[in-house]
Order: structure tokens, then sequence, then C-alpha cells
């Protein structure tokens, strides 16, 4: 059985040679995180197909610089940065929990536990501020002549070729001023973050389960904390994702 | 019933928790609706996909009944379909809505769920002696996911739109524009939820079928003794895992188109004079998405017929498997080349050609392992003593069925060719002989082989003869013509080709084939009796080894309960393929080497 392969650390085991030395759920967890790499494969090839079909891109240095509480501030990719860098601290924390589990520290694991779900969620609310302001943000827009107000969606872009304005309106003479921008980056945008969110999602979710095992004396009981290994790997790869999402659409 | 399965110590080494055994007082439910022993699973997956094919082939009998018969009209089919066929004429919308489910339904939910679904799960555990898959619930929850995927799909077909029709391909725009076709509203919808519930099913079915092969194998049974259905199904879970996914994105990325308002897969699309906002986005890009899980999709269905038809051919030849590790790096081959083929289906979308050229080299190379597989199964029947058991006969079957159709995918693996070739009767004819009639076959040859060993009964012989023989002279019969009219440039998806004057020549035929798919729907009709039948009334087994075979799920109780064996489970000495060896008919995998025994 798993659990006495595990304590008598042996390689070997009824049919032959384990591969990996990793048991089944592992293996599973393991093909699964492949697979899921494939769904996440297709997302990004099919936004990189798109997005060097198209003349023009928004400068994410222009899209992204605002911070919340500092109103229309000017600091490009500082808040995605706050971002990357709490959801790359949740995965030391999860490292330190896993390690924790390895010394049967019950405590310990608890104590990271908790601090990898917060890290979920304060990245979590951190996107949906985001979002937000990105669904909410007005910014002017010359369409046929006229200038809208317009903000982000996944059929609205207001960051195009900037075009010198020839209207009437005295706010923008003698401007520059955006025209409408590829209608992609929005859809791509909102459908890949908001599928990598709905995987940090779920992976809270499966922390805060994992949390109350341990709380609940499960694992100790159990011998091993293998679990919070196996959920330390989906979360280490929402985070892999991660870094992926943010240089496709923040750095490049 | 059920044997009581008394658990041992011994168990234990197996990797197994044996806290989940629910082998002690089952319940209706617990035994036969929400079961986790895999072998109710698999008779599931067995039985649901047995419902989807009757009705997916009578969709390809009503179809065909519009093709043959172009002119006529049938009253009953007013009564069945309504307003589809008003005055007994199928009506144009109704004939792609019958085509895109046939398609989908056979594709899908027969030889996907209802070939891999069904001896992945029932073969696994059994060949490599585990008491259960890898995580029992998993397995439960994969069945469940593909019946809420097939109560979805089954409802699409009564709602008042119909179901889709653009294809089982589902191109866009057709299938991501409401407005595009009476098919393309909420039927379109309907197929993307179930196909997302089916993708769900196949991922948790194959990540099981992967750990159980990998870790719960029995003492002994090393990745080499395998026999050659469960390599053959640990290739297609791969598959499976590997390809979905990309198929997931593709219907996700369509849902938004559908309903959110992107243009992901749309550009510059004008529909009744009225120009869409849509722009930016690509239909080949669709295509790209949709044929990286398509063509993995093609040897998911294949693989596993491979595997049933390289264990019954040895079986029943009384001889081993001819080149077991060269059948193994075959199945590996293919399953590495399945992903790197798949714009093969698209040499006339506007591939740039120097792509088309890379992927026709790809394609024409997957010749070289399918000849040595079909080479080896060739040399294991030479001079055997052969048993002609309804199960080798379809095994042959499906040899036979190998080569005609794989020999017109070298044709069609050519891009230039493929140009005269592309959407005519010569690729149906092609992947309906390679991988419909080829994986039913090899469906078949499962089915009448383990029969005995789900139910503890024989089908009936009688009717499995006729049942093969109608079968596969008819199916020839369908497909081969079809080359010709292919060659002549008839197009598919066509709904009448009565007003083309190049294809009146064909009418003739085109009746012959109509007649012939009836009969051969109706020798169907006669399996699924002779299931039904032989499960309460067939004669009964009466030996653990009916076949002389010397895999393990041979070794099992004539009736294995829940846990498989009784006591421990065997240890494994030696491979599966260890017949007519030394003088001796077979040696089971369970015998121990003898001490003068000679090497093969």
């Amino acid at each position: 059985m798993s659990t006495i392969a595990v304590q008598q650390g042996t390689k070997w085991w009824s049919g032959g040679r384990s591969p990996f030395n990793a048991n089944y759920g592992k293996v599973m967890m393991w093909y699964f995180l492949m697979s899921d790499a494939f769904t996440f494969g297709a997302f990004l090839i099919s936004y990189g197909t798109i997005r060097f079909s198209v003349n023009h891109w928004v400068d994410p240095n222009h899209v992204f610089n605002s911070f919340p509480f500092a109103g229309h501030t000017n600091l490009p990719l500082a808040f995605v940065s706050l971002m990357t860098f709490i959801l790359i601290a949740s995965s030391v924390t999860m490292v330190l929990a896993v390690h924790e589990g390895h010394k049967m520290n019950r405590a310990g694991v608890e104590k990271y536990m908790l601090m990898t779900i917060i890290g979920g969620i304060a990245f979590l609310s951190c996107q949906a501020w985001e979002w937000t302001h990105m669904l909410t943000g007005q910014h002017p827009v010359l369409v046929d002549g006229v200038v809208e107000y317009w903000n982000t969606t996944v059929a609205h872009n207001p960051f195009g070729p900037e075009v010198a304005y020839t209207g009437t309106d005295p706010l923008f003479i003698g401007k520059e001023i955006a025209t409408p921008g590829p209608i992609a980056f929005g859809s791509y945008f909102f459908e890949i973050t908001g599928f990598h969110g709905f995987h940090v999602f779920s992976g809270v979710i499966i922390n805060i389960v994992m949390y109350l095992k341990t709380k609940m004396k499960h694992f100790e009981l159990r011998g091993h904390y293998e679990m919070i290994e196996k959920a330390g790997l989906y979360w280490h790869f929402v985070d892999l994702v991660w870094v992926f999402v943010f240089l496709c659409f923040y750095l490049i | 019933m059920s044997t009581t399965v008394i658990l041992q110590e011994s168990d234990v080494q197996v990797g197994y928790d044996t806290h989940q055994e629910h082998s002690h007082h089952e319940s209706f439910i617990t035994k036969y609706v929400f079961s986790q022993d895999h072998k109710m699973i698999g008779k599931q997956f067995l039985i649901t996909g047995m419902i989807w094919a009757i009705i997916g082939g009578f969709f390809s009998v009503i179809f065909r009944l519009q093709l043959g018969y172009p002119e006529s009209t049938f009253p009953w089919l007013e009564d069945l379909l309504g307003h589809w066929a008003k005055g007994g004429k199928l009506q144009p919308e109704f004939y792609y809505a019958l085509v895109t489910m046939h398609g989908t339904i056979l594709v899908f939910f027969v030889l996907t769920a209802g070939l891999s679904g069904t001896f992945a799960n029932f073969l696994i555990p059994l060949q490599i002696g585990a008491r259960d898959m890898a995580s029992p619930l998993l397995n439960m929850l994969s069945y469940w996911f593909f019946f809420s995927a097939s109560i979805v799909m089954m409802s699409s077909l009564f709602v008042q739109t119909g179901p889709a029709s653009g294809g089982w391909t589902i191109y866009p725009p057709l299938s991501a524009l409401g407005d595009a076709s009476s098919g393309s509203k909420i039927g379109m919808d309907l197929w993307l939820a179930s196909m997302a519930m089916f993708i769900v099913s196949q991922l948790l079915a194959g990540l099981n079928y992967i750990s159980t092969i990998l870790n719960l194998r029995t003492k002994g049974m090393s990745m080499t003794r395998m026999p050659l259905t469960i390599w053959a199904l640990f290739f297609t879970a791969v598959l499976g895992v590997l390809s979905f996914p990309v198929l997931l994105s593709g219907a996700i990325l369509l849902l938004f188109d559908r309903n959110l308002g992107t243009s992901f897969f749309l550009s510059d699309i004008v529909v009744n004079g009225k120009i869409l906002p849509n722009e930016g986005g690509s239909a080949i890009l669709f295509q790209h998405l949709f044929w990286f899980l398509g063509h993995p999709e093609v040897y998911i269905i294949i693989l596993p017929a491979m595997g049933i038809s390289s264990e019954v051919l040895s079986v029943n030849s009384r001889k081993p498997i001819f080149g077991y590790m060269a059948m193994v790096g075959s199945l590996f081959a293919i399953a590495i080349l399945a992903f790197l083929v798949w714009a093969h289906h698209m040499f006339v979308t506007g591939l740039n050609p120097f792509l088309g050229a890379f992927f026709v080299l790809l394609t024409l190379l997957i010749a070289v392992p399918s000849a040595i597989k079909v080479f080896n199964w060739l040399t294991t029947l030479w001079r055997g003593n052969i048993r002609f058991t309804p199960a080798m006969l379809y095994a042959i079957g499906f040899v036979s069925m190998f080569i005609s159709g794989g020999l017109t995918g070298i044709f069609l693996g050519n891009s230039s060719l493929d140009i005269h070739l592309h959407d005519t009767y010569f690729i149906i004819a092609h992947f309906h002989i390679v991988m419909g009639v080829a994986g039913f076959f090899g469906m078949y040859a499962g089915v009448y082989h383990w029969f005995p060993k789900m139910y503890g009964r024989f089908l009936n012989n009688t009717m499995g003869y006729i049942h093969f023989w109608v079968t596969l002279i008819g199916a020839y019969l369908i497909f081969w013509p079809m080359h010709y009219e292919g060659l002549a440039g008839m197009p598919r998806r066509y709904y009448d080709f009565s007003g083309w004057e190049s294809f009146k020549m064909f009418a003739g035929l085109n009746q012959f084939i109509s007649f012939i798919s009836i009969l051969v729907f109706a020798a169907q009709l006669l399996f699924v009796f002779n299931f039904v039948y032989s499960i309460f009334k067939g004669r009964k087994v009466t030996t653990q080894n009916p076949w002389k075979a010397n895999t393990l799920e041979w070794t099992t109780p004539i009736r294995p309960g829940h846990g498989n064996w009784e006591g421990e489970i065997p240890e494994v000495y030696r491979g599966a393929y260890d017949y007519g060896k030394d003088g001796r008919d077979f040696i089971p995998q369970t015998e121990q080497i003898g001490e003068n025994e000679s090497h093969h």
C-alpha cells in the first residue's frame, strides 16, 4: 500500500519498478496537469496566432498603468508585478507547507497552508480589482471623427493606434487620440485571465479543504502529508501558468 | 451472484486502499447504478454505447433513404419525425442535423466512450491483476459525466430548432452564428455543453487508466509482460488526456463567440446583407484546434480495436503474437505521430503548401507502423491452429478493414491528390472503413470474446456468424462503391444529387447502397437481440478459462465479484503469449518458468 511504500522509502513495488517512485495519486495529478497544460497551451497559441496576424496591438505599459487608491497614476505594470509577487510568494509558502508535512509538523503545515490560502485570495482580489478597472474605466476613442468614451470589454478595445484629432471638440484639439483597437485583445485577455483565475479559485478551494483536513488531524492519522504535496503540485502549476500569462499579456 | 471477497494481508502490497472495497452487502443502487466496480462500469459504458449506436445507426438509415430515393416520399417518416419530414420527405435542415448527429454519436459516444470506455474499464484491472481501478470513485464519476453528456446531447434532438447541423466538425462560422442555420441555434449550444461534459468524462477516465496501468500491476507483471490490449488502452488513454483538452479550449472559445460577443473565430462576415461587427478572428484557427483533437481521436478509436484484435488473434490462432515488442513499438509510434499530422485534414483551407509538405511526410510515415502491425497480425495467423469463433472472425475482419481503409489513406495523405478527393465520397469511404467499421469490428471481437467474462454466459454462435457475414459483406458493399463515386467527384454532405447531370449515373448505385445499409442495420439489431437474449438465456460458462487463454482475467471466478479474485491476486511469471510452446497448447501467465523451458 502506498503508505507503506512511503514510510519505508522503497523503490520497488509488486508490479516492477514504480515510475518515479510516485504512487497512483501523484501520477494522476501529473497527467492531469499535462492535460491542463494542453488546454492553456491551446489558448495561448490561439492568442499568439491572432495577435501576430493583426497590424496593431495595445501597449501594455499604457493599458496596465494604474494602481488601487492612487487615482490616475502612471505606474506601468506596478500593480501586476505586485499580483505576480503575491502569487509566487504563495508558492513559496506552499513549498514550506509541504516541507513541514515531511517533518510531520502539523502546526507548521497549518500555518503555511493558511498563508497560501491568504495569498490565493489576495491574488483573486487583485484580479477582481483589475477587471473592474478595465470594465469601468472610460477612455476617449475617435470613432468616425467623433470622440466616444469606451471601456475595455470582450468586444471593445479603446487602445488602438493614435491619430491626430481634426474635430472641433476643444478638449482634444491639437492632440493625438486613440482609435478603436483590435477587439481580440479584450476577448483573449478576459478569457485567458478568467480561465486562469478560475484555476486559482479552484486551487484556493482545494487548499482550504487541505487546511481543514490538516486541522482535523486527517493526515496525521494517515501517517503522511502526501495530499498536501498533490495540492502543492496543482498550486505550483497554476503559478507557472500565470508566469506565461504574465509574459504574453503584460510583458510582450 | 457476487462472490464475497476476503481481503488478505497480501492485497496491501498492490498499492490499493483496502477500505474502498464494497464487496460486502450491496444494494441494487450501489451494485447496478452507482457502482464503483470497474466491471459494472464497463458494462454501463457498453450498454449506453449500444443504445447510442442504435440511434446513430438509425439516423444513417433515414438519411440513406433520402440519398437512395430522393424522389420518393415515406409517410411513416412524417409520423416519426413530424415537421422534419413534411409530406414524408426529409427536410434539408434535418438532413444536415441527422448527418451531424450521426457523426457525433458514432465518433464520440459509441466508438470512443463505448469502445475504450468499455474495454479499458473491464479489462485493465482484470488483465494486470488489480482489484479495481486506482480511483473507483473517479471511475464512477467518469461514467456519470458521460451519461450526463448523453442526456444533454439526446435532449438537443428535441428542441424546436433541431440539433446541431454544421457537421460533426462544427466549423465556424456556421457553428458560431446563431443566424447561420436552424441547427446553429440552441442545438449547437447543447452540443458544446454536452461535449464539455464528455471531455471531463474522458479526462477522469484517462487519468484512471494511466495510473492504474502504471501503478497497480500485480507482482511480476512488468510492462513488457502486459497483454497488447493493455498497451493499446494505455496509449489510447494518453492520447485522450492530451488531445481532448485542446478541443475543450476550442469549445470554450466557440461558446464565447456564440454567447458573449467575442470574435475568436469570426471576421468580416455578412449575413443577409448585414455586416456583423465581428473582426480579427480566424475560422482556420478553430480547424487547427479541432483537428489537434480530431486526428488523435481516430487513433483513440482504432488503438483499442488493434489491441483487442491482437489478443483475440493470438488466442484463437493458438500461437504467440508475432513480434510483441514490434507491436508495442508500433503502437507507440502511432501514438506519437497522431499528434503531428492534424493539418492533413486542412490541405484545402489555404494552408501554406510548405507546411502541407511537412504534414504529408508525417502522414505517410504512419504507414510504416501500420504496416508492421498488419504484417504481424498476418504472421500470427500463419500456420496457426485457427479457431473460427465469432470473435476471431471479427478480429480477422478488423485486419481486412484496416488494410482496405489504410490503403486509401495513402491516397488521401498526399496533398496534391487530396485537392481532388477532399470532401467527396472517397473520404467518406476511407474513414468509414478504416475507423468506423474497423473500430466496430474490434469492438465486436471484444464483446464476443469477453462476453463470457462479463455475464458468465456465451453469446449465441449461430447468430454471431450471421451477424458477422452480413456485416462484413454489407460493409464492403456499402463503402467500396463510394470510392468510385468520390473519384467521380461526388461531394459529401449533399442533400440531393438528382439535380446534377454528372451524378445521375450513380442514382442506381446510391439506391443499392441505401438498400444494403438497411440490411446491415438489421444485422446489428440481430446482434443487440443476441446480446440481450444471451445475458439471460445464453449457454452458461462452466469452466474458468473457456478460450484457454493465458491472461489473468481467466484466473478469476466465472462470475467475479467486486475485487475480482477470491483470496490473493495471482503472481505473474511470464508474458501473455506463450501459446504452442514446448508442445503445450498454452501456458498461463501465472505458471512459473520451468527449468528446461525453451526461449521463444
